[in-house]
């Protein structure tokens, strides 16, 4: 099985490095070189370095018959635009957008695309962990 | 009319003051601090600060109302884009119009359905091509939203239309010509205006005509 990681910065590294260890053949991808080192020096998988949004860099990390892909470039409206082109042109079901924006990460996935929102999660992990504290203070008492 | 314009850089300001001008009401949402401060004393209260791609700015600018209009002309395209979507999906904005800074991007508001679009660099390039000597055919004007388009074919002594009169050449159906431009004059084509050997002559056509058309005009 093929995957695609678009953005290869703190998360999309550890993505593809984590994805590559579980058996997939993985390509990177990212407008900086240097993201490369971010994979280690050991790195089998695939790797293209140019801007996510253009087509011809997708073509040659081999979009068109990718089984998944993972966007996380720092951008959120770059990711929501190219998560776009991987459903809609692609047609590869299994794109998921990392989009920081709890809001928009929302309003998307209301229109059918599969986002995940790193602050939502950080924000309910707060929030249980303050709770449990209170509770636990609480029963304390 | 209400009208939200997302970016306030050289067009989107200017956009404001003219359509402002035209008696229009609208709302400038601008995200650059130094940028806005600038403005805000010509804007007063018809001027927001913040990223026009996340949700909350957008409805303190009114999208809640919803705009008759929206205009996304920031410089950067993917915020042009999501600006658009949002305003149509989550807030029934009929209409949208997006600039495209960045002409390979064309294809992506094309695949999201976002139009009409403008491309400075597109118009400007048509415009070249326009002035360079036998240049073949010129897209002038696209109507993406007809699907129709504009354009322009120079012809010289090699075309096969040269001799012909208009209502005798075997023109494509879905295509018309307009005008047959000569020696520095345009005049209507009639179906008796016979074209000779640079001549420009203008054509309106439905997608996917182009080729057709280019056949009838055009040696091959």
């Amino acid at each position: 099985m093929k995957a695609l990681v678009i953005g290869c910065g703190r998360v999309g590294s550890a993505v593809a490095l984590e994805l590559h260890r579980v058996g997939w053949e993985v390509t990177a991808v990212d407008e900086n070189e240097a993201a490369l080192s971010r994979l280690g020096d050991r790195w089998a998988g695939g790797f293209v370095v140019g801007h996510g949004m253009d087509l011809d860099v997708l073509g040659k990390a081999g979009i068109a018959d990718a089984d998944a892909v993972v966007v996380a470039t720092d951008g959120d409206n770059t990711n929501l635009v190219i998560g776009q082109l991987a459903q809609k042109q692609f047609g590869i079901e299994a794109t998921v957008v990392r989009v920081l924006d709890p809001a928009r990460a929302r309003l998307y996935s209301e229109l059918g695309l599969w986002t995940i929102s790193p602050t939502s999660t950080a924000i309910t992990a707060l929030t249980d962990a303050v709770q449990t504290f209170a509770e636990k203070a609480g029963a304390e008492a | 009319m209400y009208i939200v314009i997302a970016g306030g850089g050289q067009i989107g300001a200017n956009l404001a003051r003219s359509v402002h001008a035209l008696g229009h009401e609208a709302t400038l949402i601008e995200q650059r601090r130094g940028r806005f401060d600038r403005l805000e004393d010509e804007f007063e209260e018809r001027i927001q600060l913040g990223d026009a791609t996340e949700i909350h700015v957008l409805e303190r600018a009114g999208l809640a109302r919803p705009p008759d209009l929206v205009v996304a002309v920031t410089g950067d395209d993917e915020d042009n884009l999501i600006i658009c979507q949002i305003a149509r999906e989550h807030f029934g904005v009929g209409k949208v119009i997006a600039r495209v800074n960045d002409p390979r991007n064309q294809h992506y508001f094309d695949l999201l359905g976002i139009m009409p679009t403008i491309s400075a660099t597109s118009i400007i390039l048509a415009m070249i091509e326009h002035e360079v000597p036998e240049h073949g055919l010129v897209h002038l004007l696209e109507l993406r939203q007809e699907e129709l388009e504009i354009v322009e074919v120079q012809l010289d002594e090699t075309s096969p239309s040269v001799g012909k009169r208009v209502d005798g050449l075997d023109l494509p159906p879905g295509s018309r010509l307009i005008s047959v431009m000569r020696g520095g004059r345009a005049s209507l084509a009639e179906g008796d205006t016979e074209l000779r050997a640079g001549d420009q002559v203008l054509a309106v056509l439905e997608r996917g005509k182009e080729d057709a058309l280019r056949r009838v005009f055009l040696k091959s």
